[in-house]
């Protein structure tokens, strides 16, 4: 008896293989997970695909709209990529995003009237640095000295940071003059990041993109790349080496924290202009798919950046045309994560079609 | 202190606190039982939502309670096999999969529940126990509530001499433990973390359920608001002990009931955001303080292997 079977086995792959191909499958699952959602919320298929791509790229306007979102994308992204180079999960950037943004809105409120932008400015994103960066502190510090899980730590502070940032803006922050509209006065623009070319986008952009160059060689380029990577791969290979990693934790979680809260401070001062609701709109999650999405590399992290960017800039356009839930994006989200993880678990596998002649195949 | 401390206060307060702790302590018992297999499970609030979702829709198109407690058992069993799949079956990392859960969870129900937005459904009331609902302040808090309280009350210390008293807990706990030594032992590793990763995607989906059909009944995008994520930091509040969830729980539900009792006195006693962002901060606080880096953190810390992921061929 001839008896056909499908065998899955493991095989050595290039990592640009894996790279490509775990890439590919995320984007292939997308589309067949995000196709089964536009089914279910009752359009047609192809014609949803359709406005998701034309609402993303059809005007000058929604490009410059995918840009402004990938600033902040880039930022958070860069975060937690390099966090994963050591081995380390920021799960807080949103909760760092939210201090950012509070820091350099402080800074923003008590400025005197009449101060100039190259005083003003400097001024409130180093607040936001310090403020992002100052709160992954706690957790990089607990991790560091004491072992505590940096995945929870990280992720609940999410939930202060979200509640701190609304108890200011109804309560003590709240512009006086708002007529009960829950959020501060707007923020002198001594402070605003000023806009590229007339458009809406702003100098939060080329900032990102020099930041992913920046990270780029600290981790490829620098001692301290080298030994943050040596923990990430073998924390036994780093201690016999004598790198410490104690300040290698913190010194990570804190530059990551720093970039989460620049992402804050971009879109306070750069879109916003003022701390109301909507302003931490999950971009720090998102930043997680980002990252893997670029595979954790900070060259790719903008370009996962503009592709997640789109996405949400296309969304929200089915939102508006087609009457589809806003909740369309989330499983669009879900579908990419899930889809990566396949391609990670298959570029790594190969089928193989097993002939076999024997009537008993239950030996094997 | 209350301004009005007599005993029909204390009563309501009692049965709020109590009836508030029920999703979140539904949720972080299946998540203790999953953690101590070895397979952390981040996506609790996608998984209240799918069965807050199903559990309404099966309860509205059926009148059934049990049916619609059955949906949304199933709804979250259902979430929770593909936790599984991946990251038990698949080898992926656990934190990814449990978050792309929730983006799953949010973006599922929030696609499929538009029709029933604001649609008037079943209800469960509070179902009061004979006799035992007389008893003065007690019979309002512990006996004169819906059917999922009663469940996660009863599951709670039902759950803890489980995993700490009987043999498929100690195959559980090993499993969590230590993978490898579990396999040479006989245990099928990953079909018990099968197992545990879908019990406890069942019992956050009657959580979910709880949540539509009697907490604040009726579907509405979102409704867990972050339950999901407390649970998961009651699980460290707890130190992965059932018992303790219950009591961290009922504290959680004390937090609601003092910010119920603070709004209907138009008191102040405690900054609001404060109370709220406790059930986030104390996790954090007891993690720090279970005495780090001495010998009994190993039994009451998180189970040595969880997040790994096990394979018998290594």
């Amino acid at each position: 008896m001839i008896s056909l079977r499908l065998a899955i086995e493991s095989r050595d792959s290039s990592p640009l293989m894996r790279a490509v191909l775990s890439v590919l499958l995320a984007l292939v699952a997308a589309g067949f997970l995000g196709s089964l959602a536009f089914a279910l919320a009752g359009g047609e298929v192809s014609a949803t695909w359709r406005a998701l791509i034309k609402g993303a790229l059809g005007s000058g306007y929604s490009l410059s709209e995918i840009l402004l979102k990938a600033a902040p994308l880039t930022l958070t992204g860069l975060a937690v990529a390099l966090c994963r180079h050591l081995n380390l999960w920021n799960i807080g950037a949103e909760g760092q995003f939210v201090f950012g943004a509070l820091s350099a809105c402080a800074v923003g409120l008590s400025m005197p009237p009449g101060w100039p932008a190259y005083l003003g400015l400097p001024l409130a994103l180093a607040a936001a640095i310090a403020g992002g960066a100052a709160y992954s502190l706690g957790p990089a510090l607990l991790k560091a000295r004491l072992g505590v899980s940096e995945i929870l730590s990280t992720l609940l502070l999410n939930y202060v940071a979200l509640l701190f940032m609304e108890h200011l803006y109804f309560g003590p922050w709240r512009d006086p003059l708002g007529m009960g509209f829950p959020g501060t006065a707007e923020l002198p623009q001594a402070v605003w990041l000023p806009a590229l070319f007339g458009s809406r986008v702003h100098w939060g952009l080329p900032l990102a993109l020099g930041l992913s160059g920046a990270v780029w060689l600290l981790l490829a380029r620098t001692r301290w790349g080298f030994s943050a990577r040596v923990l990430g791969l073998s924390p036994q290979a780093a201690a016999y080496a004598g790198f410490s990693s104690v300040s290698l934790t913190v010194t990570a979680m804190c530059l990551s924290g720093a970039l989460a809260g620049l992402a804050g401070a971009g879109e306070l001062l750069g879109v916003q202009h003022r701390l109301q609701d909507g302003l931490a709109s999950g971009l720090g999650f998102t930043g997680i798919i980002v990252a893997f999405l670029a595979r954790q590399n900070p060259l790719a992290v903008p370009l996962a950046a503009l592709f997640l960017g789109g996405l949400l800039v296309g969304a929200d356009q089915l939102q508006t045309e087609l009457r589809l839930p806003g909740a369309v994006i989330a499983t669009l989200q879900a579908a990419l994560l899930f889809g990566f993880m396949l391609g990670e678990f298959l570029a790594g596998k190969r089928l193989r079609l097993k002939i076999s002649a024997s009537g008993n195949d239950h030996a094997s | 202190m209350l301004p009005s401390p007599n005993l029909e206060n204390v009563a309501l307060l009692g049965q709020i606190a109590v009836k508030s702790s029920t999703a979140v302590l539904l949720a972080a018992l299946g998540e203790i039982v999953a953690e101590r297999s070895g397979v952390l499970n981040l996506g609790l609030e996608g998984m209240l939502l799918l069965g807050a979702l199903a559990g309404f829709a099966a309860g509205t198109a059926t009148g059934n309670p049990g049916v619609a407690l059955c949906a949304a058992a199933l709804a979250g069993t259902l979430a929770g096999l593909v936790h599984a799949f991946f990251t038990v079956g698949l080898g992926a990392n656990q934190v990814l999969s449990g978050l792309a859960l929730t983006f799953l969870g949010a973006g599922l129900t929030g696609v499929l529940g538009r029709d029933l937005l604001g649609a008037p459904g079943l209800v469960l009331a509070p179902v009061p126990i004979a006799v035992l609902a007389q008893i003065p302040v007690l019979g309002a808090a512990l006996f004169t509530q819906p059917l999922p309280t009663y469940l996660a009350l009863a599951l709670a210390p039902l759950l803890w001499w489980t995993l700490g008293h009987t043999r498929l807990g100690l195959i559980i706990r090993a499993c969590g433990e230590n993978a490898s030594a579990a396999h040479a032992a006989g245990v099928p590793v990953r079909l018990v973390r099968y197992g545990c990763t879908c019990f406890g995607g069942a019992l956050a989906g009657l959580g979910g359920a709880f949540l539509s059909l009697s907490y604040t009944p009726g579907w509405k995008e979102g409704l867990s608001a972050g339950q999901g994520w407390i649970a998961i930091a009651m699980v460290v509040f707890a130190l992965w002990d059932p018992l303790r969830a219950l009591g961290g729980a009922l504290l959680f539900g004390a937090l609601i009931a003092a910010q119920f009792a603070m709004q209907t006195e138009s008191a102040n006693w405690a900054p609001v955001w404060i109370l709220r962002a406790m059930p986030y901060l104390l996790p954090i606080v007891v993690l720090a303080l279970i005495f780090p880096g001495s010998r009994r953190r190993r039994y009451i810390g998180p189970p040595a292997d969880l997040g790994r992921f096990f394979h018998p061929e290594g």
